[in-house]
């Protein structure tokens, strides 16, 4: 089987499997933005004084943490078209099923980021006289996505992977993309072991990265 | 803006008169999440005990080969995983055993989903019994091979009783990983419960009925889960840590 591996089609499809990446990049960066943003503020309504705003959003968490991305994902592309009443195209209903998807997890990370700045940090800056909100935006978020700065690049590393199950509706990310040569030129060995050797080749570079930042930034 | 959308939950039930009683893919498809998660959690503990020990061992060849299966199977995506399991692996295979695989293997893309999610899986629980080792003073260690003992029955007696209570809460999340991860069969055709909700969305276009009904029924079996597990930990868990003091 080894004997016969097919360089020629990998060099052949570059260009589609080129595109492929580009898809699966233009995914994970909107879906770590956007996770982080809205995983920020779940995790401030989760920390909320408010017991309805924190109610709502442990819910939340819990909700899409106990469901199969998969299901996000088909819940999106079928629902959104239906709730706008008009098409948008698989790309814009994924990349709103990710972000809110993601978010969840982020806001966990986000939340325990939080509560691992001393509340002493909560009372100085009150002190100083800065409001709740001054205090939470320039003392403890600072600090506390220094902290998390390695476990958010974990996560982004775990979204990366996560963004080939787009396959399940047939957008063209990367996995996608090498299926398709591997149907159409009956190439499935060759474009199945390109695909496993990419991702690995970019999650290790992208894990050996967070190991060294971890170990500048610990305390 | 105006949603036109008809909702029907008779869907789901409709047996008299219907042509397909619906209901019936769900439970089946339920029934499927649940056996091929249950199996690949069998692999997945059984060789991420292993793994996990392995990496906590002398020996740097072991504990070489141990980092290397982690590694592996924690930077290629499931999927891609799942697709190399069921179209490259049985090419790779003594020509015999491949023609069985393919021709022969009742129901092979079961099978294929278990080992696949059994392994992929056994890379992360791996981490945490690996964790969990770790988290033990070398002291107690010492302590054993100074009364005697061998390193085995230091592992036997000392290092894996403690180890296996303190870390319960994340082989959990790691089950309910293998539970949610079990989806990703569908793409090889496995019927599990997203399958069978997709299936019925597609067929009927009560897509808002039928996924409730599917998320309803991941997040009560979360629910249930968690809930024994709770109990679980609170029966063995170990006097005088930090977890005894928050029991309410």
């Amino acid at each position: 089987m080894i004997d016969n591996f097919d360089f020629q089609i990998i060099l052949a499809s570059l260009p589609i499997l080129m595109d492929g990446m580009g898809i699966t990049l233009l995914l994970t960066v909107i879906a770590i933005v956007g996770g982080i943003v809205f995983g920020t503020l779940l995790a401030l309504m989760r920390l909320s004084r408010f017991r309805v705003l924190s109610f709502i959003s442990g819910r939340y968490v819990d909700a899409f943490r106990a469901t199969p991305l998969i299901l996000v994902i088909f819940w999106f592309y079928f629902a959104v078209p239906i709730v706008i009443g008009r098409p948008i195209g698989g790309l814009y209903s994924v990349l709103i099923a990710f972000t809110l998807f993601e978010a969840a997890y982020y806001s966990e990370i986000i939340r325990a980021g939080i509560q691992s700045v001393t509340r002493s940090q909560i009372y100085a800056g009150l002190a100083l006289g800065l409001t709740q909100g001054q205090t939470m935006r320039h003392i403890i978020l600072p600090q506390a996505f220094r902290n998390m700065v390695p476990v958010l690049l974990t996560q982004a590393i775990v979204l990366f992977q996560d963004t080939s199950l787009v396959y399940v509706v047939g957008l063209k990310d990367f996995l996608t993309a090498a299926d398709l040569v591997a149907v159409r030129d009956n190439r499935v060995v060759e474009m199945y072991v390109t695909t496993a050797v990419v991702y690995f080749l970019i999650c290790i570079a992208g894990s050996i990265f967070v190991k060294k930042l971890q170990r500048q930034y610990s305390i | 803006m105006e949603m036109k959308y008809n909702w029907d939950w008779s869907v789901l039930l409709c047996r008299d008169g219907c042509v397909q009683p619906y209901f019936d893919w769900i439970l089946s498809g339920l029934g499927w999440t649940v056996v091929v998660s249950f199996a690949a959690w069998i692999i997945t503990f059984t060789l991420g005990s292993i793994i996990g020990i392995a990496r906590t061992v002398d020996q740097p060849v072991i504990k070489g080969i141990a980092t290397v299966y982690v590694e592996f199977f924690r930077n290629i995506p499931l999927l891609v995983q799942m697709f190399i399991w069921y179209f490259v692996v049985p090419e790779l295979l003594p020509e015999d055993w491949g023609r069985w695989v393919k021709r022969d293997l009742p129901l092979p893309e079961y099978w294929t989903a278990i080992v696949c999610l059994g392994m992929y899986h056994a890379s992360r629980t791996a981490e945490q019994v690996r964790a969990g080792i770790e988290s033990i003073p070398q002291g107690q260690t010492y302590a054993g091979l100074a009364m005697g003992l061998t390193r085995f029955q230091v592992y036997r007696h000392v290092l894996l009783p403690v180890s296996y209570r303190i870390i319960i809460p994340p082989l959990t999340s790691d089950f309910m990983g293998i539970f949610k991860n079990s989806s990703v069969a569908l793409t090889i055709g496995v019927l599990e419960l997203t399958a069978q909700s997709r299936q019925i969305a597609e067929y009927t276009f009560n897509i808002f009925e039928v996924f409730t009904v599917a998320t309803l029924l991941y997040i009560t079996v979360t629910m249930i889960v968690v809930t024994i597990m709770r109990h679980v930990e609170a029966k063995v868990r170990i006097p005088g840590t930090i977890a005894m003091g928050e029991k309410p």
